[in-house]
């Protein structure tokens, strides 16, 4: 678990917690072609991955568009809004 | 944004049997994160469906839930309001199944302005059944039934709602989830017959036959020629379909296009107030009932 900002330091990077259900992902790739910061890759076997957990902005794309309920992101020890 | 309520999901159900990269999923997704967004408990919201592979998503949604027989799931959906006034109903359609099976229930459901939320989920075809071409298949574009392009006109959903009595009607797409949400929360605060016509993707059945490419390939072509109708509006010129330009360009050089061009209005395309089917009728029992009383109180006045 990551330390809470306190008021007196600088805004830090929030960091994204990032969760991939591989029983139901389907490898098709939607989420990997509408993630803007390259945060999940694709193996040349057709697998999905989460390449680069760090990169990730937190904008939600992967989750809204997975057709398969296989992603969640959230913001590392805060609450699923983001 | 909210995360996706899992309790709203039936997890033991999953993985679903869609194909990858189905646009079902998605618009599935953004009918549950809507239902979570507008706050309705579990127990007063229930999702109806017909046949087909969109219809599907009720057996994948933890709320109660009806699966019903071909084209049906409105008139189920009718009594089921009727009978519960208080539900919340959702009534999730294929194409097919809402336009063309069920193509009387739809229009009747609208006539009677009756509080139901018809989400039409458009993949142009019928999916589960091979791919045969639907009402809503665009004219010209493959299917097994129709090799060498449909010959028919596709309908518009909307303009058929609207003109049948709907009370609110948007169209979103698979390609901005976000914006559907948004629309199937507008469509479940309106009381009213609500239609939320979700365009969505087959890359197996209909894209494959059509060489639209990868599911992703599908979604961001939908995307693209998506326009909100607000811009739509300050943009008179724009409301002309790209595809009478595109088949002008095509009739000189003498062949057909083959990448769908035209302009998607995405949005509320129209919301106006009426008078709902319910209420009215639960209205007219009432007075029916307090009417038999008072004449039974004043037969009984007399007698005595």
């Amino acid at each position: 678990m990551p330390k809470k900002n306190s008021r007196s330091s600088p805004p830090k990077k929030r960091i994204a917690e990032l969760k991939l259900n591989e029983e139901r992902c389907k490898d098709c790739g939607i989420c990997v072609a509408f993630c803007p910061a390259k945060v999940l890759g694709q193996k040349e076997t057709g697998e999905v991955y989460i390449k680069d957990e760090e990169k990730c902005t937190l904008c939600g794309n992967c989750e809204i568009y997975c057709p398969d309920f296989a992603i969640t992101v959230k913001e590392a020890g805060g609450n699923d809004e983001i | 944004m909210k995360s996706l309520r899992e309790e709203f999901l039936r997890t033991n159900k999953l993985p679903h049997i869609w194909c990858p990269g189905c646009g079902n999923g998605i618009v599935t997704a953004a009918l549950v994160r809507a239902i979570g967004k507008v706050g309705f408990e579990q127990k007063d919201v229930a999702v109806v469906s017909g046949i087909g592979c969109s219809s599907r998503a009720a057996g994948y949604l933890n709320f109660n839930t009806l699966h019903t027989t071909h084209g049906r799931a409105l008139a189920f959906a009718t009594g089921l309001k009727l009978a519960q006034p208080g539900l919340k109903v959702f009534v999730v359609m294929g194409d097919g199944d809402a336009t063309a099976i069920g193509g009387n229930h739809f229009i009747h459901a609208a006539r009677r302005n009756i509080d139901l939320n018809a989400i039409i989920i458009n993949n142009h075809i019928y999916g589960m059944t091979g791919g045969q071409h639907s009402p809503l298949t665009p004219e010209g574009k493959k299917a097994t039934t129709a090799p060498e392009g449909t010959l028919e006109r596709e309908f518009n959903i909307l303009e058929l709602a609207v003109s049948a009595g709907a009370t609110y009607g948007a169209r979103g797409t698979a390609a901005q989830p976000r914006l559907l949400e948004k629309l199937i929360v507008g469509a479940s605060q309106n009381e009213g017959f609500s239609v939320v016509e979700a365009m969505s993707t087959c890359p197996v059945s209909y894209g494959r036959r059509n060489r639209l490419g990868s599911a992703v390939d599908m979604l961001k072509d939908i995307k693209q020629r998506s326009v909100s109708v607000e811009k739509l509006e300050t943009k008179a010129e724009t409301t002309r379909p790209r595809r009478d330009i595109a088949e002008e360009g095509a009739e000189e050089e003498g062949e057909t296009h083959d990448k769908q061009e035209e302009v998607i209005p995405v949005g509320v395309i129209f919301s106006r107030p009426a008078p709902e089917f319910v209420e009215r009728y639960y209205r007219g029992l009432n007075k029916e009932k307090e009417g038999k009383e008072g004449k039974e109180e004043k037969e009984g006045q007399v007698e005595s």
